[in-house]
């Protein structure tokens, strides 16, 4: 196989010396139906662990556990992949601990999917002095002060030992606001490394490395992840870099959008061709007692809830609305932990019910009725359409009265 | 309800406590112990990793310093708390205070007592505390009691006064009980006051014992305000002046080697908090309780020798306080590459899923899901401990099961 030579730009011309990789990857993407007016699709993505049924969101599990849940309870809410977090766990428990475990699927008892992220965002969220150069990242750990360089050798290294079923290149990461001669460098910087990341992959018959874009990019990889975006830029940018992204990208392989969440948006980005989501919101606006629903959300601690009989939602079929009422969590919430916890299923289940919905509507061809009767059932009145939310639903030819 | 006795072997009762509950159905075998709630919701645990437990106590404890703060709810909702919070099908005791909670001293009075709710203290006379069982609708509960005579330094005279008030008390709550149509169905459980003075320890068993009550509480005794010593001696003098007939509850002595010594003095029924404090600090019971040895184990123990066991007392410079020779430390060190269940054999829904050094990451990076494993574990080994006394008791082999459970 041709190496690429680092520090080149890659122009579509030098095809040639693209290493070939998908023919031999783990993943297979079945496209199962797709809507007629919008980009939205339907699909069957086959990874190492099982079936996942897209468009899936996928609920983040950050240190190998997903917050006060049990894996069992995470495999009866239909949950197909979750998220680990590379730099967190990379710090503790660490990679040679979770590799003598058989994995991250082995540490924390997973036998379904799992995406890990590269450790990159954690740097640029988490981390103040981050400084990046062609090696790498450079940051100081917030464990221990000590300095320490994240490579795309390492990041890589460090997914192999977690062995997740998709891994995500290391991308050199700017800000979504930043402008100039900053970003072009980041976008070929991240190309040069994404090709570190290929050839520092060890596993590439069991582990697929998603490429990052923040333009363009033509290595043959098993999917693409759409990054940068949601860092507070301006939703009218937000919605266009999204539906330039799926553009180019290829029909046959995911797209993953990394870190968006909110219902109203995961719906619009599917329009817009999107396949998998991750966010953190749904499970950690759980544990402020903040319970997602189809037209809004509920805030459990605040007075009006406590001797309001009914269920969070009156028509959802997670554990805790079957058994328990807004009362009896605002109640919980003053003397135990489970409040959370409760919250926090019913939250994973919202998401996952609400991807299982718009996939239904997809294949059953009647998607842009479902969007006009997700949003009028979000929204009071028309007026309070969002109206970046409208614009990116008219570009894909769907009206909202 | 009806305590049934198979076996009395010098003060130690075997058994079983039947017809408790709305329609009788639920019967609890004796020595046994109550399953601990906050709100009544067991700590850390929804329904479903609840019921992964097998053989939960048919009695449910709640505590009314986590629902006074709620009788308005409670009130306007009219069938109860079980019903409230979603609760499996199980009968439910009321006590006062919590046990794995201390709460300040200094607010009785000779017509209150106080709870402390989230938010602060709620005062209570007869007549309220009464009103909340009525929303509560517990199968049974303890009578409002003054029990804060377990510091140090108790005067006499205070200790006294503790025992009249409680008397006083209870003469109130049994007009009360029988004028209120939501309690028809519940019972009431006198409580024995008495501090560590054996005089009034006495007079209260006696006094107690002359009201039609269905069971006796025992409180005072809590683990930190007494050695197990003198617990012994007062606890069996208050059984001696106590029915046969009627189930002795112990508040706030949950320890295994407590309670062997307090099923001796003549009690029945003790809360279920043990687990849930052991939680709390990180840690995961594991002491021996099997006197049945497997082959293996029989073979060395007939040759002299003793099977490697785990040093539980040398746990590392910085043991939780409070910490016991029952159990591990799961934040130490040691246990960072353990692949070990927490107990071998164990059948419970952490043991069967996750390794020690899975809890420890999770303790290390404060994550909720040690407290739901460790809860489901802790309670799962706490229920075997009970089920494993009362076989010994069954075959007269207590003696054997003390000194492995003391190993």
């Amino acid at each position: 196989m041709a190496a690429v030579e680092s520090g080149t730009c890659e122009r579509p011309a030098d095809m040639a010396a693209v290493k070939c990789l998908s023919s031999s990857a783990p993943l297979a993407l079945r496209i199962v139906a797709e809507c007629p007016v919008s980009k939205a699709r339907a699909c069957v993505l086959t990874l190492p662990h099982g079936p996942v049924n897209t468009p899936v969101f996928m609920p983040v599990g950050t240190q190998g556990t997903l917050k006060g849940i049990t894996v069992d309870q995470l495999e009866d809410l239909g949950c197909q992949i979750c998220l680990g977090n590379t730099y967190h766990l990379g710090m503790r428990p660490g990679p040679e601990l979770i590799e003598k475990a058989s994995g991250l699927h082995g540490f924390m008892n997973w036998r379904r999917n799992l995406l890990t992220d590269s450790g990159g965002f954690q740097m640029v969220s988490l981390v103040e002095l981050s400084e990046v150069t062609e090696e790498g990242v450079m940051f100081r750990s917030p464990y221990d002060g000590k300095e320490i360089l994240l490579t795309p050798e390492q990041s890589i290294a460090i997914q192999n030992s977690l062995g997740s079923d998709i891994m995500m290149q290391l991308d050199d990461v700017v800000s979504s606001t930043v402008t100039g001669p900053r970003v072009e460098e980041a976008m070929h910087r991240s190309v040069r490394w994404l090709d570190r990341c290929i050839t520092a992959n060890k596993n590439p018959h069991r582990q697929n490395l998603f490429a990052i874009i923040q333009e363009m990019t033509k290595r043959d990889v098993p999917g693409f992840a759409i990054g940068g975006l949601s860092g507070g830029e301006e939703k009218d940018d937000f919605w266009k870099m999204v539906t330039l992204s799926t553009d180019h990208l290829p029909r046959e392989k995911p797209r993953y959008l990394m870190g968006v969440g909110y219902a109203v948006d995961l719906v619009v980005c599917v329009a817009l061709g999107c396949d998998m989501f991750d966010c953190v919101f749904p499970t950690r606006t759980a544990r402020f007692g903040s319970a997602l629903v189809p037209w809004g959300s509920l805030q459990i601690k605040q007075k009006q809830y406590a001797k309001d009989l009914q269920p969070i939602d009156p028509e959802c079929q997670c554990a805790t609305c079957q058994r328990h009422s807004r009362a009896y969590l605002h109640a919980l919430f003053k003397s135990d932990t489970a409040a959370m916890h409760h919250i926090t299923i019913h939250n994973i289940s919202y998401q996952l019910t609400l991807m299982r919905s718009v996939r239904q509507s997809i294949i059953e061809q009647c998607f842009p009725e479902f969007v006009q009767s997700f949003m009028k059932r979000m929204f009071p009145s028309s007026e309070q359409y969002p109206s970046w939310a409208v614009d990116a639903l008219a570009s894909v030819n769907i009206t909202l009265d | 309800m009806k305590l049934e006795l198979s076996k009395v072997v010098r003060g130690c009762r075997l058994g079983v406590l039947t017809g408790i509950g709305q329609t009788g159905q639920h019967s609890l075998e004796v020595p046994g112990c109550l399953l601990y709630t906050r709100c009544a919701t067991v700590p850390h645990l929804t329904q479903d990793t609840l019921h992964t437990l097998s053989s939960l106590p048919a009695v449910t404890q709640v505590t009314l310093d986590s629902l006074a703060e709620h009788y308005e709810v409670l009130e306007e909702f009219k069938e109860g708390v079980r019903k409230f919070s979603g609760l499996h099908d199980t009968a439910l005791y009321c006590s006062l205070q919590d046990p794995a909670a201390t709460c300040p001293t200094g607010h009785i009075t000779n017509k209150t007592v106080s709870v402390w709710g989230s938010g602060g203290r709620i005062e209570l006379t007869v007549a309220k505390f009464m009103a909340m069982q009525a929303a509560i609708l517990p199968d049974f509960y303890q009578s409002m009691a003054d029990g804060e005579t377990w510091q140090a330094n108790t005067s006499r005279k205070r200790v006294r006064k503790a025992v009249d008030r409680t008397l006083a008390h209870l003469d109130e709550c049994l007009i009360l009980h029988h004028k209120t149509q939501e309690l028809k169905q519940a019972e009431i459980f006198g409580v024995v006051e008495g501090g560590d003075i054996r005089e009034e320890r006495v007079r209260s068993a006696r006094e107690t014992a002359k009201r039609p009550v269905a069971g006796f509480v025992l409180d005072g005794f809590q683990s930190a305000a007494m050695e197990q010593d003198l617990r012994s001696q007062l606890i069996t003098a208050v059984t001696t002046e106590l029915p046969q007939e009627k189930p002795r509850l112990l508040q706030g002595v949950g320890r295994p080697d407590e309670v062997i010594e307090c099923v001796e003095a003549g009690v029945d029924l003790f809360e279920g908090f043990f687990p849930f404090q052991v939680t709390e600090r990180g840690c995961a019971l594991c002491f021996n309780y099997i006197i049945v040895p497997d082959p293996e184990t029989a073979v060395l123990e007939s040759n002299g020798e003793s099977p490697a066991v785990e040093k539980l007392k040398e746990n590392g410079d910085s043991s939780p306080e409070n910490m016991t020779q029952f159990e591990l430390n799961l934040k130490d060190t040691r246990y960072r590459e353990d692949f070990c269940p927490l107990v071998e054999g164990c059948g419970c829904y952490c043991c069967k899923n996750h390794k020690r050094a899975y809890i420890h990451h999770l303790l290390v990076t404060n994550e909720l899901l040690a407290g739901v494993l460790l809860m489901l574990h802790n309670t799962a080994h706490y229920l075997g401990f009970f089920r494993a006394l009362r076989e010994a008791m069954a075959v007269d082999r207590l003696q054997d099961f003390k000194t492995r459970v003391l190993q």
